[in-house]
């Protein structure tokens, strides 16, 4: 607490002495290329591939950003970012947008001079169990012990959940995630708690992924989303509908595959006005007017960067629940694009 | 006739029971009952230890393929290792400019081998060579930007390119300086003495990870924005001054350990402070500092893994950011075992030169 407040402080100072930097655009549109903070390693969210590239569902954000700014999507350079640094790393103008699954929440929003640009993943914590105990809701786990990560908000949520529910549990702590699911996979718990995405993760990790299974249950809210500084409102426009345009452009059936012909072809206005054939969309941004078209070609839409790293074909197999569009029964929503 | 023997009887060989493999075994390891219980005890442990390390990471394990699905019987899958060593290397370097990289290794064995070797005699050019010629090549060639090479920033150095960076620098700072601030500390001028004990006590009263943290989260927002030192410098001159702190007391150690009459007598023969120092107290002073040098050093060696902390990918980190990969997850035994082993090879040659180092420097003085 002291210590949030304590980086308030500072980044109020900073803010105030560096108020109105406007031109966020302009800087980077000089310097040729994105600085984009990424973590440090998250399967499926950002990691180096064997040849060195970042590679993942928040990379897809920065290079859906450079698709629409430069109409490539390699001008970025990332910086890796740990959990306790990538604020400061946004702060100090190291970093043009974090795009490093960041929890939303008020104060980060409001105290810390961020601006949250939307969310590109509904995450929230959930519970992994083996098959053969026999559990089908997250209810009927009085009495379990439960291995989870120090130091995290998930002890504080699986506190609340259980004590809401007049349920007793024992938890078991460690220091690391591959130090819990080793716990996890020597019977020290029965359950296995942390972020969904996480549990997903762990779970393409051990001998029989079919032997285990997530509970339905979320218990806690994680909307993980890109944020950028305060104060320069055109820079995060450009970053909301770049991410409204991945999720737009998936709920038209505008794929990297169909974009073309649908520019040249299509008589559907909606769509004629986000590939920048009709209106001035992109202008407006004071970006190209085929900023959309740009990133579903170079990058793909919400749904085939989803499944490309995170849906089901790759080894961490995640459905995509929550994060479905909003007329699919999930809740990801973009704002219409006119 | 008296049967007289004139020559002497040729000396008959030690019973084999007392010689060879057998009677060193005899006498170390089986010469009484408590003994052969010991050693049959330790056999055991050290045999189910081995055991089960061999057949993980030789005989089960992988070594060929490309990908994860390669890696099928039960041991460790070196492959991982393999299809990211490059990256394990030099991290985010350009492939096509990592020849700099290896240059630059060439170089520097080439000025340490003259430095430490005994084979190379003047030491003077040795040094120029290693210390002042070395360091300004080395940054012209890694960065870049100038000489038709391409710039290559700080944030794409990695691995264990990243990680010797960070140790050499740190070692070459620290060493001098630490000297320097260890002679402050003893020195009569009081302003001086005041500077080098605070200096030396501030740094040494907290963790390492407080000074990167600082350096890196709160520096960067005390600067007006868009005034950014590079933070691998600002990790380095974290690093430099820590280990420095930690040099000065190692090095203040052995000043205190030389007799009063040393300086005395040089003072005597007409040598100023820098002289006396110089010749007669600094290199014996710094001999038996040496178990206490190295000691620092394979720390400070080790502790470059903090900057994992500061987002900056050296071996350790770069290795962990591979298991995070979703084509190789899973993969984190392997690596900590690889990066364990690069950091054991490393510390080792550390040690062992100190050693060395020490028996050649041994002047009879030793209790």
């Amino acid at each position: 607490m002291k210590k949030a407040s304590f980086i308030a402080i500072a980044a109020t100072a900073t803010v105030m002495a560096t108020s109105a930097t406007a031109g966020t655009l302009d800087d980077v549109k000089a310097k040729g290329f994105i600085q984009c903070g990424v973590t440090t390693g998250l399967a499926g969210f950002a990691a180096p591939d064997n040849d060195g590239k970042w590679q993942g569902f928040d990379v897809d954000f920065c290079r859906s950003m450079s698709a629409a700014i430069f109409g490539d999507p390699d001008k970025v350079k990332y910086t890796p970012t740990t959990a306790k640094e990538r604020f400061t790393a946004l702060q100090s103008g190291e970093i043009d947008v974090l795009a490093r699954n960041t929890t939303w929440t008020l104060s980060r929003d409001v105290n810390l001079g961020f601006e949250f640009v939307g969310v590109n993943y509904y995450d929230g914590q959930g519970f992994m169990v083996r098959k053969s105990l026999g559990v089908k809701s997250a209810l009927e786990l009085d009495g379990a012990r439960v291995c989870l990560q120090s130091g995290t908000t998930t002890e504080l949520n699986l506190a609340d959940y259980f004590t809401a529910n007049g349920m007793k549990y024992d938890s078991v702590l460690f220091d690391t995630a591959d130090e819990v699911r080793e716990a996890y996979m020597q019977d020290t718990c029965d359950v296995y708690t942390t972020d969904q995405s996480g549990l997903y993760a762990q779970r393409s990790v051990i001998a029989n992924p079919e032997e285990h299974i997530v509970l339905p249950e979320i218990i806690s809210k994680e909307p993980l989303g890109p944020l950028v500084r305060h104060g320069d409102n055109q820079w995060g426009d450009i970053a909301r509908w770049t991410l409204n345009a991945m999720i737009a452009t998936e709920e038209h059936n505008i794929t990297s595959a169909n974009a073309a012909d649908l520019l040249a072809n299509t008589k559907n206005p909606g769509i004629q006005r986000i590939l920048g054939k009709s209106g001035d969309l992109g202008e407006q941004l004071g970006l190209d007017k085929a900023f959309a078209y740009n990133i579903v070609t170079m990058v793909g839409n919400y749904g085939e960067s989803f499944s490309k790293h995170l849906g089901e074909g790759t080894p961490l197999n995640i459905a995509r629940g929550l994060n479905a569009q909003w007329n699919k029964g999930g809740i990801l929503y973009s704002p219409p694009m006119r | 006739m008296a049967i007289v023997k004139t020559e002497r009887h040729p000396d008959m060989p030690p019973p084999v029971s007392q010689t060879g493999v057998i009677g060193w075994m005899r006498e170390n390891l089986f010469s009484t009952p408590l003994n052969i219980v010991l050693t049959v005890v330790s056999i055991y442990i050290a045999y189910s230890a081995l055991s089960g390390l061999i057949s993980y990471a030789f005989i089960n394990a992988n070594f060929a393929g490309e990908t994860r699905d390669d890696c099928t019987g039960t041991g460790a899958c070196w492959v991982f290792i393999k299809a990211r060593f490059g990256q394990n290397m030099y991290g985010f370097y350009p492939v096509e400019d990592r020849w700099r990289v290896d240059v630059g290794y060439i170089l520097g064995a080439i000025g340490l081998f003259m430095v430490l070797s005994d084979w190379f005699k003047n030491k003077k050019w040795a040094a120029i060579y290693m210390f002042a010629i070395y360091p300004i090549v080395c940054y012209f060639l890694f960065y870049g930007g100038t000489f038709g090479l391409t710039q290559v920033e700080t944030s794409e150095w990695g691995g264990l390119f990243l990680t010797l960076v960070l140790a050499s620098v740190s070692i070459f700072v620290a060493l001098p300086l630490g000297i320097v601030l260890a002679l402050g500390r003893r020195s009569e001028m009081p302003v001086v003495r005041l500077l080098c004990v605070g200096f030396i006590e501030l740094i040494r009263g907290v963790p390492l990870i407080t000074v990167l943290f600082m350096a890196s989260v709160m520096l960067p927002l005390f600067l007006p924005e868009g005034v950014n030192f590079d933070k691998l410098v600002r990790a380095l001159v974290g690093m430099s001054l820590f280990s420095a702190a930690y040099m000065a007391e190692v090095v203040r150690g052995g000043l205190q350990a030389i007799p009063k009459g040393q300086m005395e007598a040089a003072n005597s023969l007409g040598l100023g402070y820098w002289k006396a120092m110089g010749l007669i107290i600094l290199p014996q002073a710094l001999k038996i500092s040496i178990p206490s040098i190295v000691n620092t050093f394979i720390g400070l060696f080790k502790d470059t893994t903090l900057v994992l902390i500061i987002g900056l990918l050296d071996l350790l980190s770069v290795v962990k950011a591979g298991t995070t990969d979703k084509e190789w997850l899973g993969m984190a035994t392997e690596g900590y075992v690889f990066v364990a082993a690069v950091f054991w090879v490393f510390c080792f040659g550390m040690s062992r030169y100190s050693i060395w180092l020490e028996n050649k420097l041994h002047t009879g003085h030793k209790r």
